[in-house]
């Protein structure tokens, strides 16, 4: 779960210049890239800059740390701004009134596809359950979207792009919603409403009618700058100690080693790596460079996914704030379900790419 | 006397929107009382799925992130 709280509702700006605004916005996107361009020239520059003998084992840390803090923070505020944008369309109100009364199934799939573009905050995950429960959205459907919202995120997504590429960042993209879709149908067709707090049940209340907001675009550009500031503002501490983590192991891990405990051959080295990750909590900010490094050194992708999902999926602080509204028995499903959705993607990916 | 509540379990978000209400009202010169509700079953009561969440005279206005400073002026008005 990153804990990145949705930005703050756009505020409106009634005679704002709307034309500087999406100027500002367009020459901020060119200089992105410009800057970006140069990236591999500067962390080059110093490295010969600083006394170390090129192909040592310091020199392939410093590498690595130079290059990839800069590059991996650029990412990622593009990507955060573009995704804050993209969340000013929706709100969980409105997700809410899409998903109420769905089937099973479509529902289950819509849920989880809404999970990745609704702004959803870790402290509202109590609300947001209950909203969606008491109006009428199966449980099923409410836990694929609450499994989806913090797996599938901006942050995993970004930074798997800028460090490990497209390819990886679109699987575990489509296996995130697998997960997501399948743990919550399962949790579904195990008609469970009866282990929720007795209090939830007794929760009558409909949708509230809300006044329609109206959003302007510089409020939509407002709300991309918030959240970078937001969320940015919060992980970037953990991804410079996530790519210190990353280059220690870049300089020195042994590939042997690495290659035996989390190589393809370990079959059980993909349940470890579940067990392992759900009282870690990291979130992606922190994970995805060490992640990185752990692959070049061998460590098996399906291995190397299914820990990171356990990471940031099955965590210890979401569960003790669910605990407020899942009994103990239900929570136990929770993690049961998801937990042996990931290991089915670790077996399946380390089967299937070698 | 204009009744507002504000919904949310304790987050900074809620606290600033108490805030930012209190402002706004002081500024109109409209009387108010603002109460804060943070009881997770009250909340769910008004049938909101995120928080924070604004109650005037007990219809919900707002709900979700924090508001923007002109539309409080029109709840309370």
């Amino acid at each position: 779960m990153t804990n990145a709280c949705s930005a703050p509702a756009p505020r409106g700006a009634p005679n704002a210049h709307t034309g500087l605004w999406v100027g500002g916005t367009v020459a901020f996107v060119a200089a992105w890239f410009f800057v970006y361009g140069l990236l591999p020239g500067f962390a080059d520059a110093v490295v010969a800059a600083l006394p170390l003998t090129p192909g040592s084992h310091a020199a392939d840390a410093v590498a690595f740390f130079v290059y990839d803090t800069p590059k991996v923070l650029m990412l990622l505020t593009l990507v955060v701004f573009a995704m804050g944008i993209v969340r000013s369309f929706f709100s969980p109100e409105h997700t809410r009134a899409l998903l109420a009364g769905r089937r099973e199934g479509i529902g289950n799939v819509a849920a989880a596809s809404l999970g990745i573009v609704t702004p959803f905050c870790s402290c509202s995950a109590v609300p947001l359950f209950i909203g969606f429960v008491s109006a009428g959205v199966p449980l099923g459907v409410t836990f694929s979207f609450l499994i989806a919202a913090p797996m599938v995120n901006e942050v995993a997504l970004g930074l798997l792009f800028a460090l490990v590429g497209w390819k990886i960042a679109l699987t575990y993209l489509g296996f995130g919603l697998g997960v997501a879709i399948v743990a919550g149908w399962v949790i579904g067709r195990l008609h469970l409403e009866g282990w929720l707090q007795e209090w939830v049940l007794n929760v009558r209340a409909g949708a509230a009618d809300l006044p329609v907001a109206t959003v302007t675009v510089v409020d939509r550009i407002r709300a991309g700058i918030d959240a970078v500031k937001d969320i940015v503002g919060k992980v970037w501490m953990w991804i410079i100690v996530g790519i210190a983590a990353g280059a220690f192991i870049h300089g020195w891990a042994p590939v042997d080693l690495i290659a035996a405990i989390m190589g393809r051959e370990a079959w059980w080295s993909v349940p470890a790596a579940v067990i392992v990750g759900i009282p870690m909590y990291s979130n992606a900010a922190g994970i995805i460079p060490v992640v990185e490094a752990l692959l070049t050194k061998g460590a098996a992708l399906g291995t190397v996914l299914a820990f990171m999902m356990s990471v940031i999926a099955l965590s210890l602080p979401e569960m003790i704030i669910l605990r407020k509204v899942l009994t103990a028995k239900l929570i136990a499903v929770f993690i049961a379900v998801v937990g042996a959705g990931i290991l089915a993607v670790g077996w399946l990916f380390n089967a299937l790419f070698v | 006397m204009k009744d507002v509540k504000v919904l949310g379990p304790g987050c900074k978000r809620c606290q600033t929107t108490a805030e930012m209400v209190q402002a706004e009202a002081d500024r109109l010169g409209i009387p108010i009382t603002i109460e804060k509700v943070t009881d997770y079953a009250a909340i769910a009561g008004y049938g909101i799925a995120s928080t924070p969440g604004i109650v005037v005279d007990g219809k919900v206005v707002h709900a979700g992130g924090l508001p923007k400073a002109e539309d409080i002026g029109g709840w309370l008005g």
